[in-house]
């Protein structure tokens, strides 16, 4: 029996605002129990929701970066259930008018092949608080710093076949909602959540199967495990004749599988209604092409134009156009030295990307600007110094010695280009090797490579290498 | 649409309150009599009419995305019934 | 000074005659003697209100009042004041000392008014009668042994009771303007989205309002000049120019066009009470306004609308009320669940917890089209029977009330004849009208009759202005129970 795999992902991505959806308390991420959870977060008696329209906008950020159309009016409405960390008894969260509606799509890279995967909506909710569940005398805590926090839940149709497209989805997702600033993404602090609905049919069915919910997937590499885990699990049980029970489940790393978490005897009757304490958002299209007028260019955009306009090849466009700062530090490294892209390209890929992965350290952080990498690569340029000196200024200047032309001034790297210096070099080593030269000279061409070494060794890395080249072969020659 | 004992006992389930055995006839009897004064509204049409959520026609007033809270745990917590290290304490919740 | 009205008291403080200190004090001290009796207050706090009307004298003094300053006025419970008791006539609020002031709160403190103690009222404003309420009846002034009406009982008869000179309530289903009728004394809960909701504790959302409880109409409109206005916190606060509510009291009669719903003067409305607002009209009449008959043809249905929303929307609104960060918490229970159950079970009373249930339902899978929406288009209805109405009148009037008040213990039984007594003044809210109750003579039993007014949208002056008038030409609103 040949198995097909269905999946959809809900993603919950907190959004980036200073201060919660409903009230005026701060988001940052860390601070001491309920000290960001004000009377409106606890829901004091008497309290009432007023919306933040930061949240409003990202949303619609969102809803235009993946080509969504965006409701005009969109209404909230109270998902009623009980936990302790939430604290109204109701979830506020949008159901039957989303702020963003159809349309969307995602494109997103699997192996050699491209897929785009559909987006069916998106809302605004809020988050709730965290359940502590380190014993206190037998009991749970509650911290409500969370409870508010924005939220935008992302919603795909089950258009996934297999754990590689998915978490090449989440993946794509997880570049975009930072790509366009909405959300900071950083899954450890739980900004980033996934939930996979996975389901199996027989290959050539069209009717879905029975599905399960793997929630909290707040990784990429569990994303995998957890899906295949489930997969297998399915399999197994309907080619045993047996039928999937329709429930929510976790996935524990662990022992890297997924257990139940309630069963749909339990589904819980949300009793949605309008939120009566809101009234109805309205966003007109002036505003949707405001927000939209403000978007940064979109990675597959700034790819094209990439390749267009500085006439780089795909593979390079494509790794520069993987995260916005690293696109926008190689235009400002490309503005500043007036051109040389593909000299630009290749630094950024080889020599920065290596030294920021060495040191863990994102883009945003390096210890090299955009400015001193230009100024390096000008010295290239105008042939002060060599590529292979190059690389060793680099060093320097990521060490904090300074920039480009302090550091050759001081460690004396200027490239020689004066062929008479040069030539003196040459002579010297043709007359001190004498044997090489003859077997040079009867025809071992290999032997090219010994009297280049001896020369750059002897004016310490620093001879013009074109030059050098140039001037051995006709002094070799003779 | 007549109520049954079941329907009470599992709409206080989903309000969280508990009704003892002998409370739930009575729930039921008094429930029952609210829900049959409510049977009026079937009998008239409304085809056609939109739902009417608010008074006034207005739509949502937006609030600036600026932190306007301090921390007022301590006020707060003054009225809580169980609290430790800041937490809020409740029986132990389970995943 | 019993019977002084605000402006009076007013003039008096700023003439020094008498201080805040001295009014507040003869009042508390009124509180103490009858209010066993009546039940009226839940929380007096004597420190606190001297230490408001002292701060009030300075402000006097300073020359800085306005003309609330220095007076004492009675809180419904329902409003969350910072550092008192703030109960909402429940049990599950019964520990509650709120750290926060609700909107309306700090509206009085900004007057320099004194917070003269927190009234009685049913639980969680879910009553017609004020038996709800964990702390008590409240006894109605004119016959203790009858109801004051609900759910603001504790303000109305806080007022009639001379035991405070004006009081605040609020007015969901009727809940200021039947225990007003009940209580002969004057009450308006104005349109909604006039006063901020931000601190009163929620009931039925789109339905409660706040509104002033006085012994006539020009003293709440000098109440409803601190309590209205537009208030950030609430996002159904209206932004709109502030007003002087009190600016038309004085424009004369003729010309108004009175309309009388013909399914307001059928059955089900007590003669007794049919005469007395006859004879209001009568002397309306007298005035020069002319009456029209109109019709409110779906007025029967308020009823059953109301009593989808307002359950539907309140079962929502306490579910907050769980035990984990603030009020009762069960003394015992097993898990989480227990919790919960038993919390809820013992904090709230019955009639709270069949509205939790009637609403838990008709919200429930299965019932939300059939039940809330189906409310929610005849809700419409509703409002567009009113929008006619106003086409070929300027204000409405009829009966607060089908009858005087009734004993108490008579309907406490029976919550849907309870309900079907609501049947003048609902409709009001789920239009989101103002509505205010005079009073306008006695029934049989020699208790109190209240004359609805309604008016269109944010005519509250014009209301005012016709409850006037009215007032300047009888004195029902002056008259106190004997024996007081």
């Amino acid at each position: 029996m040949q198995w097909e795999i269905v999946i959809g992902l809900e993603t919950h991505a907190q959004l980036n605002t200073v201060s919660k959806i409903f009230s005026g308390a701060a988001t940052a991420y860390g601070a001491e129990p309920n000290t960001q959870a004000c009377a409106v977060d606890i829901a004091l008696p008497g309290v009432l929701p007023v919306f933040n329209r930061t949240a409003a906008e990202k949303a619609v950020k969102f809803g235009l970066a993946v080509g969504a159309r965006i409701n005009h009016k969109s209404v909230f409405e109270r998902k009623n259930y009980f936990y302790p960390d939430l604290p109204k008894g109701y979830q506020t969260t949008q159901l039957e008018l989303p702020i963003v509606a159809e349309g969307g799509k995602l494109r997103i890279q699997v192996g050699d092949y491209e897929k785009d995967i559909r987006i069916t909506r998106a809302h605004m909710e809020e988050d709730a608080g965290k359940s502590l569940h380190e014993d206190f005398h037998g009991m749970s805590g509650i911290d409500l710093n969370r409870a508010g926090t924005p939220l935008i839940e992302i919603v795909t149709e089950p258009d996934m076949r297999s754990s590689a497209e998915a978490v090449a989805y989440a993946k794509a997702l997880h570049s975009l909602v930072r790509w366009i600033g909405i959300c900071d993404g950083n899954m450890q602090e739980g900004s980033f959540r996934c939930d996979a609905n996975v389901s199996v049919r027989p290959l050539g069915v069209e009717k879905l199967g029975t599905r399960c919910e793997i929630k909290n997937l707040n990784s990429f590499k569990f994303m995998e495990k957890a899906i295949e885990f489930e997969v297998q699990r399915q399999i197994e049980i309907l080619e045993d004749g047996g039928r999937i029970v329709q429930e929510t489940r976790l996935y524990d790393s662990e022992r890297n599988e997924t257990r139940s978490m309630r069963s749909k005897e339990e589904a819980n009757d949300y009793r949605y209604f309008p939120d009566p304490d809101l009234l109805p958002l309205v966003v007109s299209d002036e505003y949707i092409e405001q927000v939209r007028a403000a978007l940064p260019e979109l990675p597959q955009a700034k790819c094209e134009r990439f390749i267009s306009q500085f006439g780089l090849p795909a593979y390079d466009a494509g790794a520069l156009t993987a995260a916005r700062e690293l696109a926008d530090y190689f235009e400002a490294t490309v503005a500043v030295l007036g051109g040389e892209a593909k000299l630009v390209a290749n630094w950024l890929m080889g020599d920065l990307s290596a030294a920021l992965n060495k040191h863990d350290l994102d883009i945003a952080a390096s210890p090299v600007s955009s400015t001193q990498l230009a100024g390096l690569l000008k010295r290239i340029q105008d042939g002060t110094i060599s590529g292979k000196i190059a690389k060793e200024v680099f060093e320097a200047m990521w060490n904090g010695e300074g920039d480009t032309d302090a550091i050759i001034e001081a460690r004396g790297l200027k490239q020689i280009s004066d062929s008479g210096a040069i030539e003196k070099i040459i002579d010297d080593i043709i007359a001190a090797n004498p044997a090489q030269v003859a077997e040079y000279r009867s025809g071992k061409e290999k032997m090219f490579g010994f009297f280049v070494g001896l020369a750059m060794k002897a004016s310490k890395g620093k001879a013009n290498p074109a030059q050098l080249n140039d001037l051995m072969k006709k002094k070799l020659v003779g | 649409m007549s109520l049954t004992l079941d329907d009470v006992k599992r709409i206080a389930h989903l309000a969280r309150i508990e009704v003892g055995g002998s409370e739930v006839e009575g729930y039921l009897a008094q429930l029952s009599s609210i829900l049959g004064l409510v049977e009026e509204m079937q009998a008239v049409n409304t085809d056609g009419i939109e739902p009417m959520a608010h008074a006034q026609d207005v739509v949502l007033r937006l609030r600036e995305d600026v932190v306007s809270e301090t921390n007022r745990r301590d006020a707060y917590q003054a009225v809580a019934p169980q609290v430790e290290a800041g937490l809020y304490l409740v029986p132990k919740v389970i995943e | 000074m019993l019977n002084a009205s605000l402006k009076e008291l007013s003039r008096l403080l700023a003439e020094k005659k008498i201080s805040s200190v001295e009014l507040t004090q003869t009042f508390l001290h009124r509180i103490d003697v009858l209010n066993p009796g009546l039940n009226a207050f839940i929380t007096l706090d004597t420190e606190k209100s001297l230490a408001q009307a002292r701060a009030a004298d300075a402000l006097i003094a300073a020359g800085n009042a306005t003309p609330l300053s220095g007076i004492p006025i009675a809180q419904k419970d329902i409003f969350c004041a910072q550092g008192w008791l703030s109960t909402c006539g429940s049990k599950m609020l019964s520990n509650f000392v709120s750290p926060y002031d609700a909107h309306v709160i700090e509206q009085f403190d900004r007057a320099g008014a004194v917070n003269l103690g927190k009234t009685n009222m049913d639980e969680f404003a879910m009553g017609s009668s004020n038996e709800t309420s964990f702390f008590g009846q409240v006894k109605n002034p004119w016959d203790v042994s009858a109801v004051p009406g609900g759910s603001s009982g504790g303000s109305a008869t806080a007022v009639a009771a001379r035991l405070a000179p004006a009081a605040t309530g609020t007015d969901t289903g009727g809940s200021i303007r039947q225990p007003a009728a009940l209580t002969g004394i004057t009450g308006i809960k104005p349109t909604y989205g006039t006063v901020s909701r931000y601190g009163m504790i929620a009931f039925a959302s789109s339905l409660d309002q706040a509104g002033p409880m006085a012994k006539s109409a020009e003293d709440c409109a000098l109440l409803l000049n601190v309590m209205a206005g537009f208030d950030s916190r609430d996002s159904t606060s209206l932004e709109r120019d502030k007003e002087d509510y009190a600016r038309d009291l004085n424009l004369p009669l003729k010309g108004l066009k009175i309309g009388l719903p013909r399914e307001y003067f059928a059955e089900g409305l007590s003669p007794d009470v049919a005469k007395a607002v006859e004879a209001a009209l009568a002397e309306y009449r007298r005035l020069g306004a002319e009456t029209v008959e109109i019709s409110l043809p779906n007025t029967r249905l308020s009823i059953p609308v109301y009593y989808v929303l307002a359950p539907a929307e309140a079962s929502s609104n306490l579910s907050r009320y769980d035990g984990v960060r603030y009020g009762y918490r069960a003394p015992e229970y097993g898990g989480l669940g227990d919790m919960y159950q038993k919390t809820r079970a013992q904090g709230f009373g019955t009639e709270v917890k069949r509205r939790i249930m009637i609403g838990t339902y008709v919200l429930s899978a299965g019932y939300y089209d059939a039940y809330y929406i189906k409310a929610q288009k005849l809700r419409r209805l509703i409002a567009q029977d009113f929008e006619q109405a106003f086409k070929q009148c300027d204000v409405i009037m009829g009966p607060t009330s089908p009858t005087t008040a009734f004993k108490l213990g008579e309907k406490s039984d029976d919550p849907v004849s309870m309900y079907l007594s609501d049947i003048y003044t609902i409709a009001v809210n789920l239009a989101g009208l103002p509505g205010m109750s005079v009073p306008c003579g006695f029934g049989d039993n020699g208790l109190p009759v209240g004359l609805q007014i309604v008016g269109n949208y944010f005519a509250e002056a014009k209301m005012l202005n016709v409850a006037h008038q009215y007032q300047m030409a009888t004195d029902w609103h002056q008259r106190m129970p004997q024996g007081i």
